[in-house]
């Protein structure tokens, strides 16, 4: 049996593998098939027969979504047969679809009104009253109109399948059915945004956006998300000075075609409570002043202190490139403390390998086996977690976790709560040593709430034991995975930020701040730490938002949020992607790697670059990684960690709220609805639908 | 012969007479000038004039912010921002044409799926300032319920041709 079959399609031959369906053939064939339920990452449905074609000894035309090709089939597209079919679904659909495009959010960008254009009858013979059907409440993120839902089942077998939350279905037959949450609920799913994407006309609708802003309207920028450490690809469609919506790009290494909630609807953040203008603190107040007055004022303070009283707190939205610019001004100044760890991760800035992602996020579906230690991949890096479900999906894939219980949307082993169950792993007396020991292709994943702990080295260390003792690190093969929540650690680690001889570390210079000996503590975009313990420390603080810190601050210097500036951030994989601009940022912000240069010359150390072609060009001495962007260079494996004490307490995520980590997020009225909404859990909402 | 021609037609004043014929013929024909602006000339119903926004007989804005007439707009004269009104309902929050720009192809009426932007046949909003001449969508809503009647007629005038 060959793995190639032979068939025919619109009168010519061609050779397409075993095992396709007839429309993924006539794919390959260049014919363009329209389809409504059919989408390639969800199980075939075949309801909704846009995809009729005419097959040869067939007497009717074939929903081509849900027919196996076979060898010697002979498949015509484009026959009176096969366009009075699809003229005849459409107007069948279309009996019901209520003709309100004008008003529609999908208008200009759905599959329903490019179709009919296309291939649909040009006016309608229907003079009946038309259905119509009851909203459902979803939540604060996706709005309905059920009425204008053509019943293709995307959502459903979205929420089912991709994001693990069997939440929606459908109830009712023929012109009755109707989808919903059998109880009024909102959808809990942290990837329920892509229904939004999927749904082929405009039944769900992003809530936020409703009625906002057209599609063609919109100025589309091709960018990087860095609210978690997996560098979705977004795109940033502006309007004016405004983002007004972020949507998901194909990537298929890192997020397929799919985004969190919060990559997608954290935006309205980037509005709210912004640093536009630099700021002094003049009399306990903090006052606005120009740029030329903030340097004076940190001038004033920094010249003449020796280095170890300078301290520097990297956090977790900086870019290299600023990242760059501040390690060299630090240098200049001659401090030795820099961190660019602010949550506490005991990781090391070598080697490479050990705090990387190893498997690769696209590795995951050659897995076999799963180890997870204090992580919470849902919630740490939603797109991990689905790239996991997908492999668990695909069968024969065990999961097991060390750490607290929660909902992963797939079935776990659970081992144990504390780190001491990792020594009798590393030991091989486990019960799950025989199991590791036979998965051809094994690995781990070490989260941050095993990394954030006083054991966080120990238990690094152990992994990299359980690594090396089960076969996870072989020829072509690295299980070894570190999972990051901040999108600038890895790039931080590449970069060296982290103390020098002699430096101190986040908690130290906390400490050292408090106790008065750090005089003067520079914070880029540092939010975490715990900024009301700073003593009489001289805080500047340069970000985007008056989150935590800036209330602190001595100084700030606005900066620029990740869709106003050209940067590079490096995704847990170890991946440079480059983020672009989309929009300017606010007011006298800058961005901030021109800040940091601009700075250096007001304190009488000139930095060596002037454009962001030079500053790339230091960054990749740094780190010649970063000088090739979207691609992955390989690490590799070297000994590392100190064995030590493992604690026997509960490795529990540092995230407890995933709709609030980060500046931006916690600045979003949109994610503050969704926290609230989760944290109490009353999922349960008033029944508010109109009828639309 | 030309000569004693030319002198004849010179001594009788032939030219004179002859243009002054010319004047007194007009004289008993109906006049084709207007008295501008107490007299104004006839205008089709699809005349191309000021811009208006339409309500329903309810009172009821039409517009709902599709944003077809701002894509349409070879001028780009037409700024439009929406939001959902309390009610659910999609409308503008902001709706402003500058009529400076605007070139007066009525293609802004010929998107609108709900008549609600119209040229209507007022052709006299000579403003003594540039400023006035960006309206705004209370403008524009105040000239539709001004020239409601006359927009009404001329839309039904129209209504079989379309």
């Amino acid at each position: 049996m060959s793995d190639s079959i032979k068939v025919t399609i619109d009168g010519a031959a061609i050779e397409v593998p075993r095992g396709l369906t007839v429309l993924q053939a006539c794919e390959l064939a260049g014919r363009e098939i329209p389809l409504f339920c059919f989408h390639p990452r969800l199980n075939i449905a075949g309801n909704c027969r846009m995809c009729l074609v005419e097959i040869e000894k067939s007497p009717k035309p074939v929903a081509s979504c849900a027919m196996p090709a076979a060898d010697g089939m002979v498949i015509k597209t484009d026959t009176p047969m096969v366009h009075k079919a699809r003229k005849g679904v459409l107007e069948m659909l279309l009996i019901n679809h209520p003709l309100d495009c004008p008003i529609c959010d999908q208008g200009g960008e759905c599959d329903l009104q490019d179709l009919t254009l296309f291939y649909g009858p040009d006016h309608s013979r229907f003079k009946e009253n038309k259905r119509t059907v009851l909203d459902k409440n979803l939540g604060p993120l996706i709005s309905t109109h059920m009425t204008r839902c053509i019943h293709c089942t995307r959502c459903i077998r979205f929420a089912n399948e991709i994001a693990g939350v069997e939440e929606l279905g459908a109830t009712g037959r023929g012109e009755h059915m109707e989808i919903g949450t059998w109880v009024e609920r909102a959808v809990t799913s942290e990837l329920s945004g892509n229904m939004i994407d999927i749904c082929p006309v405009g039944a769900l609708n992003s809530k936020p956006y409703e009625y906002r802003a057209r599609s063609w309207e919109l100025r589309k920028t091709e960018s990087i998300d860095v609210l978690d450490a997996v560098g979705c690809n977004i795109r940033v469609d502006a309007r004016g000075p405004e983002v007004m919506r972020i949507v998901p790009r194909l990537n298929e290494d890192i997020n397929e075609e799919w985004i969190s909630d919060k990559t997608r609807f954290s935006y309205d953040g980037l509005r709210k409570r912004r640093l536009d203008v630099p700021m002094v603190r003049r009399d306990g107040k903090l006052q606005p002043c120009d740029w030329r007055d903030a340097f004076a004022a940190i001038a004033q303070r920094v010249q003449g202190l020796p280095g170890a009283q300078i301290g520097a707190i990297v956090g977790d939205l900086a870019d290299c490139e600023a990242m760059t610019a501040l390690k060299d001004l630090m240098a200049a100044l001659g401090s030795p403390s820099i961190d660019c760890r602010q949550d506490g991760a005991r990781l090391a800035a070598s080697p490479r390998c050990s705090y990387l992602f190893n498997t690769t996020i696209a590795g995951i579906e050659q897995a076999d086996s799963c180890l997870l230690i204090g992580a919470n991949p849902r919630f740490e890096a939603a797109l991990v977690n689905a790239r996991l479900r997908k492999r668990y999906r695909q069968g024969r894939f065990h999961v097991a976790r060390i750490g607290a219980p929660d909902d992963l949307t797939f079935p776990v082993e659970e081992l144990g709560l504390g780190a001491d169950v990792l020594a009798s792993l590393a030991d091989g007396s486990h019960r799950l040593a025989e199991r590791l020991g036979q998965a051809a292709h094994p690995m781990l994943i070490v989260g941050p709430g095993a990394l954030t702990r006083s054991d966080g080295g120990a238990i690094l260390a152990a992994a990299r034991e359980i690594a090396e003792r089960y076969g996870m690190v072989k020829d072509g093969w690295n299980g070894f995975n570190v999972l990051h929540t901040a999108a600038s650690r890895v790039g931080g680690l590449d970069l060296g930020l982290v103390p020098d001889q002699g430096g101190k570390d986040v908690a130290r210079m906390v400490k050292a701040a408090l106790g008065g000996e750090l005089a003067v503590l520079f914070l880029l975009g540092a939010d975490e730490i715990e900024v009301d313990q700073l003593g009489s420390a001289f805080v500047i603080y340069q970000g985007h938002h008056g989150d935590r810190a800036a209330r602190r601050a001595d100084v700030i210097l606005p900066g620029a949020a990740y869709t106003e500036k050209d940067a590079t951030y490096v995704n847990l994989e170890g991946r440079p992607q480059r983020a672009k601009l989309a929009v300017f940022p606010p007011g006298d912000a800058k961005e901030d790697w021109k800040i940091l240069r601009a700075l250096s010359d007001a304190l009488g150390h000139r930095l060596a670059y002037d454009t962001l072609g030079q500053l790339r060009a230091r960054m990749a001495e740094l780190a010649p990684v970063l000088a090739h962007p979207d691609v992955i260079e390989p690490a590799a494996w070297r000994s590392f960690g100190r064995k030590g004490k493992l604690d026997a307490s509960t490795l529990v995520s540092p995230i407890q709220d995933f709709y609030r980590t980060d500046p931006i997020s916690r600045a979003s009225p949109v994610m503050a609805e969704c926290s609230a909404l989760h944290q109490t859990r009353t999922t349960t909402l008033p029944a508010t639908g109109t009828y639309g | 012969m030309a000569l004693l021609d030319r002198a004849a037609r010179s001594l009788l004043w032939q030219e004179l007479v002859s243009g002054f014929a010319l004047t007194f013929r007009y004289m008993f024909k109906p006049s084709v000038t207007l008295n501008y602006p107490y007299e104004k000339g006839p205008l089709s119903p699809r005349f191309r004039g000021e811009h208006a926004l339409r309500r329903y007989p309810s009172g009821e804005e039409r517009c709902i912010a599709c944003k077809l007439c701002e894509a349409v707009c070879p001028a780009q004269a037409i700024t439009i921002e929406s939001e959902p009104r309390p009610d659910g309902s999609r409308r503008t929050t902001r709706y402003d044409i500058d009529m400076v720009k605007c070139i007066y192809c009525g293609m802004c009426e010929e998107s609108c799926p709900v008549d609600a932007i119209v040229e209507g046949p007022n052709f006299e909003f000579a403003t003594e300032t540039r400023a006035e001449l960006f309206y705004n969508k209370e403008k524009l809503l105040a000239n539709g319920d001004r020239w409601e009647r006359e927009i009404a007629a001329n839309l039904a005038a129209d209504a079989p041709y379309r």
